[in-house]
């Protein structure tokens, strides 16, 4: 059963994973490839991390896995925040359908 | 199989994303596709500790997140502002005046 929940989360991950790394190169500009990188980041590290921690039980490593979560959980966004943020002050215009 | 599966989809990923990183016309679509696949690199990392069952790697896997995200914020800063040792009110002066 746990076997199971974690092969789900893995393949899950696994999958927005590569989602993602379509998205970067599907997406017009680079705040439409940012959401692309940036959102399906967490989650996917998320399902990863879950994964493995249910293989693991509760044990040290299981500790770990959540302790790299955590970090991931709050510097993926701000990572992601100060990109657009640099990108805005750098002056990359968002892309618009008119101007194509 | 379980790990197998992972690992070659994290590999995909992290291939994708270093296209991004070459072919990127801006500079941020780069640190972009970097800061992604840092963040895969760390799974990779966690995923190969039970592949190998050796859990210590867990510990680099961790430190890899640290300077991962020290990494990103030095190299946004540094494009921003072409040097490290302006800070953030001296390029407000600069643009008032």
């Amino acid at each position: 059963m746990i076997d199971l929940l974690s092969w789900v989360c893995l393949s899950l991950g696994g999958l927005l994973g590569i989602v993602a790394g379509i998205g970067m190169h599907r997406f017009p500009d680079f705040y439409t490839r940012l959401h692309a990188a940036g959102t399906t980041d967490t989650l996917c590290a998320a399902l990863f991390l879950l994964g493995l921690g249910l293989q693991a039980g509760l044990t040290l490593a299981s500790f770990k896995l959540f302790l790299i979560f955590a970090f991931i959980f709050f510097t993926s966004p701000t990572a992601s925040h100060s990109l657009a943020n640099a990108a805005m002050m750098g002056g990359v215009k968002p892309w618009t359908r008119n101007n194509d | 199989m379980m790990y197998a599966v992972a690992i070659i989809a994290i590999l995909i990923t992290i291939a994708l994303a270093l296209a991004r990183a070459l072919m990127g016309p801006t500079v941020y679509d780069r640190i972009a596709a970097i800061n992604m696949l840092g963040t895969k690199t760390i799974l990779l990392i966690a995923v190969f500790a039970f592949v190998t069952d050796r859990h210590d790697l867990l510990d680099i896997a961790l430190v890899y997140a640290l300077i991962n995200f020290i990494g990103i914020v030095a190299v946004l800063k540094l494009v921003e502002h072409g040097n490290f040792h302006t800070d953030g009110s001296i390029k407000q002066k600069k643009e008032q005046s």
